[in-house]
């Protein structure tokens, strides 16, 4: 049924879908996870790092974390290539706007730009969408820090915590129980107010060993490495007015995985 | 993007025409801006109005004394104005901060330039709620810009430079800044050449734009 509707982009099926938008969207299901969680004072991210081949000359730059400006940064999870293109059409923007307004674009814009970049894709020109899903991380002084996904539709959504990519749902369920759990919640059908600070979110530490626990339950059958896993982070320097992009070197990796592993294996965990 | 001027204008016939006749005054005090400019409208020999509004509010907190033939005046202005608007519309009401419309307005005044300049010379004032405070810019039409605590724009520069230079205090109060906009006017009244009888000043600061006092009222018609 979905074949006659499947082979353009700019062709509804009878169902109302676009199935080329889907299948898109079903080729970052086989790409490396990225986990992204905000912190109290930073964002986190995290990525697994598929080794394809031993042959493979060491990677010089990072195949999932990108930087788009100096307090905007992202990770891909879907076809490289493709998120190249994006990753250059962000960081023309972001440039654009600074050198038009002489002020950081704020982060919202700058997802939302991308994201119509891709919705044309699925629109006009009888072209395939991009096979990229992103985790945007961004800072701006009107809403602090600030996590967004954004898939091949075009389509986005600020996040607390997420996860894209190879067993994303795993990664997801881990995270509605461990990030920031309400303690004080009686009822689960009680609407919580919304100006009430969350004073759970984790602190960036506490982030990056979350973040390793759901790659560790999304890469489960594979031992936790150093070498297998990419770990980002991204702090604001209130005295220089920066944000400091970091990706964490292999012994300060290991550190966290250490310290999750100690954490599981004292609270009894298999 | 920005919208754009479909028809962009080109140099009039009489060349860059005089920027200097017109009177735009501007001091920043401590929470506000206050921003003054003649009202009259002439060229050449003749006087066409006397009570013209120069300055032209952008947003909410922020306008602009404007001087310059009046098709540049207007067509720039409204540009700004309903850039600025569009960008609140598309940003679910975000503003922009005074620095960045300041920019903005510098940029298009530099892309401009090498097609068909607008000739207005510019003193851009506004207040941020984001850090309780305002700010003054200085824009020439050739797309300079600077950020300034006084300043003046046209011959009045040359009359009233020096009594700023004299009595600014920096953290004074809205009064005190008026008071030293009535002793430039005073000064232009007494020894500039050109007659302007009437001028209007406005005030920036928390609560918006609002007019203090205008010499010819600009509903006159």
């Amino acid at each position: 049924m979905a074949r006659r509707y499947d082979s353009s982009t700019t062709t509804f099926s009878p169902e109302g879908r676009l199935h080329q938008v889907e299948y898109a969207i079903e080729a970052i299901n086989n790409a490396g996870t990225c986990v992204g969680i905000l912190a109290k004072d930073g964002i986190v991210m995290a990525s697994e790092r598929r080794i394809t081949s031993g042959l493979l000359a060491p990677a010089k730059t990072s195949e999932k974390t990108y930087k788009l400006c100096n307090h905007s940064a992202c990770n891909v999870a879907g076809l490289t290539a493709d998120a190249n293109i994006l990753i250059d059409q962000a960081r023309l923007r972001a440039g654009r706007y600074q050198y038009q307004y002489q002020e950081p674009i704020p982060v919202e814009q700058l997802v939302e730009h991308v994201c119509n970049y891709k919705q044309s894709y699925t629109q006009y020109g009888g072209l395939r969408p991009f096979g990229v899903a992103f985790l945007f991380a961004g800072y701006d002084d009107q809403f602090g820090f600030q996590l967004y996904q954004s898939d091949p539709s075009g389509n986005y959504s600020g996040w607390k915590a997420t996860v894209i990519g190879a067993n994303n749902q795993a990664g997801k369920s881990l995270l509605k129980n461990e990030y920031a759990p309400k303690k004080d919640k009686k009822d689960e059908g009680e609407e919580t107010k919304e100006d009430e600070e969350d004073t759970t979110m984790p602190d960036i530490d506490g982030a990056l060993r979350l973040a390793v626990k759901v790659l560790n339950k999304t890469m489960d059958g594979t031992a936790a490495a150093a070498e297998k896993m990419e770990l980002f982070r991204m702090t604001y320097d209130p005295k220089t007015e920066k944000c400091i992009h970091h990706i964490l070197t292999k012994a300060e990796a290991q550190a966290i995985i250490d310290a999750v592993e100690a954490e599981s294996s004292s609270s009894g965990d298999s | 993007t920005a919208l754009t001027a479909s028809q962009h204008p080109t140099p009039t016939s009489q060349g860059i025409v005089q920027l200097k006749m017109d009177t735009v005054l501007g001091i920043q005090y401590e929470g506000g801006v206050v921003l003054a400019t003649d009202q009259s409208n002439a060229r050449s020999i003749v006087s066409y109005l006397t009570n013209l509004d120069k300055i032209k509010a952008l947003t909410s907190h922020s306008a602009m004394g404007v001087s310059g033939p009046n098709c540049d005046m207007v067509n720039f202005t409204e540009y700004i104005e309903k850039n600025l608007k569009l960008y609140e519309l598309r940003n679910e009401g975000t503003k922009l901060s005074t620095r960045a419309q300041a920019n903005f307005c510098r940029n298009e005044l530099a892309v401009a330039l090498r097609k068909g300049p607008y000739q207005v010379n510019v003193l851009l004032g506004g207040y941020d709620e984001k850090t309780s405070s305002a700010s003054l810019y200085f824009l020439d039409y050739l797309a300079a810009l600077q950020k300034l605590q006084y300043g003046a724009q046209g011959y009045a520069s040359m009359f009233c430079t020096s009594i700023m230079d004299k009595e600014y205090r920096k953290g004074c109060t809205e009064a005190e800044a008026l008071k030293i906009i009535d002793h430039c006017i005073n000064e232009i009244h007494t020894r500039f050449l050109i007659n302007q009888p009437n001028f209007i000043i406005k005030v920036i600061d928390k609560d918006g734009v609002r007019t203090v006092s205008a010499g010819g009222d600009p509903a006159d018609n």
